[in-house]
């Protein structure tokens, strides 16, 4: 199996990768538009900009998501088992926090999507 | 509450429930049903129902409660349907494989794309987000309204932004076109909703708000304040009238050469008592800008904000004890100027049109 860092931390960072990747998508939007809305006058920058980059933001968000989720359905062995993966084995451990990793990947995922959701129905500031 | 006040609490809830009870007929299932159907209806009808919407906006907001009450129905009658079916008799096991696919299909992925879809129609009502919505505010006729605890000054705007005229606890609009409310506050924050005509907005010291409203049809709506600013929030409501075009034309220059009776008697009184002090009557050396502006007061519905009809007797009453109407009000109380000159100054603030 090839790791992108090692072993014995990869499986804890994946874990944590998908729901920071969402706190961080969610922060950024948040402020870039307040940001945006109180400069728009200043800045004379149009606010299609703004969600374009913001989507763009998103996809490369939900690329990150989808790779976490990759690695972490990998280290839950590709569904080979079921859970509960209880046993008190080191591959039962691995598989369980695999399994745990996969579901938040998901729930991230989903987040990340209706976070971005108004980029497609807001127009523009409110005044 | 007195008998007064009692009679005047015509927009309540009551209405409804008050006619049902002439046809009671003693069985409890009649009663049942009328309590059921007043309830249903008096609560879907009136003056200040968000289900009876008097403006696109509203609409909108009722149209949305209305799919989100079929959409809730639907999955309870689902999740019920689907209680009764996992607890009928003689049931077979189902597979371990049929069992996590009705999780993954019921817990999660059709949830999902309810959520999905409920959000983006909500967010798609949200007025002036809408990118096909029509236009901006410029142009609009503008008023702008500031809620003080707890009253509303109201002030009508020329296309520059000035001031035509100043008045309270009452609004007066066009029908059929968008009006910008522009709405302040130098005190705490309230919030502005006429539930007839649309969502409500926050009235924030400090910021200033922008909501535009339309009314499609002529008539009479109530909008209160929608967030608790003091002993009396509940009694700060005001009254809304939308007149058709040219009525409300005639409204506009009327009230801008509203009679101030200069000569009387009441006025005297009004000026020699101080109420000058906090009270402006427009064409009249009273001028102050603390309460209350009280030009044309006699035409207005109401007295304290939505909380009395307007009558002689209740303006008299409310001069010498308003804080018994409208705890912590921020009139002191004139209990001790005579009878007699409260119901002079009533008399004339009821004879100013
Ligand atoms: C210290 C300032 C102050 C003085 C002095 C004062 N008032 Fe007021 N008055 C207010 C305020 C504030 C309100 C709004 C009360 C509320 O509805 O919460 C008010 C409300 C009223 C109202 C009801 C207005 C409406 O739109 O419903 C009347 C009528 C009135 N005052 C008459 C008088 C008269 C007559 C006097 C003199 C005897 C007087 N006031 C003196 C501050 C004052
Ligand atoms: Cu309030």
């Amino acid at each position: 199996m090839k790791h992108l860092l090692p072993p014995e931390i990869e499986s804890l960072w994946t874990l944590f990768t998908a729901p920071v990747v969402w706190a961080a998508h969610f922060v950024v939007c948040y402020a870039a538009v307040a940001i945006y809305c109180e400069k728009a006058a200043v800045w004379d920058v149009d606010f299609g900009n703004v969600r374009t980059a913001l989507g763009i933001f998103t996809l490369l968000a939900l690329a990150m998501i989808v790779l976490s989720a990759y690695l972490a359905w990998r280290q839950w062995g590709f569904g080979a088992g079921d859970p509960p993966h209880d046993g008190a084995t080191d591959q039962d451990r691995k598989r369980f926090q695999g399994f745990a990793t996969l579901l938040l990947s998901g729930l991230s995922f989903v987040a990340v999507v209706y976070v971005a959701i108004p980029l497609i129905f807001i127009a523009g500031c409110q005044q | 509450m007195t008998g007064s006040s009692v009679s005047f609490v015509r927009f309540t809830p009551c209405r409804g429930a008050c006619r049902g009870t002439s046809s009671w007929r003693g069985s409890a299932l009649t009663a049942g049903t009328i309590i059921l159907q007043s309830v249903i209806l008096s609560s879907c009808s009136g003056v200040q129902s968000a289900l009876d919407p008097a403006g696109p906006e509203a609409s909108d907001v009722a149209t949305l409660f209305h799919v989100m009450l079929i959409g809730g129905v639907v999955i309870w009658l689902g999740v019920v349907g689907a209680l009764f079916h996992a607890g009928r008799r003689a049931r077979e096991p189902y597979s371990e494989r049929t069992a996590g696919l009705v999780i993954l299909w019921c817990g999660a992925i059709i949830p999902v794309i309810v959520l999905a879809a409920l959000l983006s129609y909500a967010v798609w009502l949200m007025p002036n987000m809408r990118p096909w919505s029509s236009g901006g505010e410029g142009g609009l006729r503008q008023i702008e309204v500031s809620g003080e605890q707890f009253w509303w000054r109201v002030r009508y705007l020329d296309p520059e932004g000035n001031v035509l005229f100043e008045t309270a606890n009452e609004v007066v609009m066009p029908v059929g076109e968008r009006v910008l409310f522009v709405l302040k506050s130098p005190d705490v924050i309230h919030s502005f909703w006429i539930p007839s005509l649309g969502g409500k907005m926050d009235m924030i010291p400090g910021r200033t708000n922008r909501l535009a409203l339309e009314a499609s049809k002529p008539g009479t709506y109530r909008g209160v304040c929608a967030e608790f600013c003091g002993p009396s929030h509940a009694l700060m409501a005001f009254s809304v009238e939308a007149l058709e075009r040219g009525e409300f034309e005639a409204w506009l220059s009327g009230r801008q050469n509203a009679a101030s009776n200069p000569g009387s008697q009441g006025l005297a009184l009004f000026l020699r008592h101080g109420c000058n002090a906090c009270h402006a009557i427009d064409g009249t050396d009273a001028r102050g800008t603390i309460g209350p502006n009280l030009s044309a007061f006699g035409a207005r519905g109401t007295v304290g904000a939505g909380t009395l009809p307007n009558t002689e007797e209740h303006i008299a009453r409310f001069i010498r004890h308003p804080s018994e109407i409208k705890p912590q009000a921020r009139m002191p109380s004139f209990g001790m100027i005579p009878e007699g000159d409260a119901e002079e100054i009533a008399a004339y603030l009821k004879g100013l049109k």
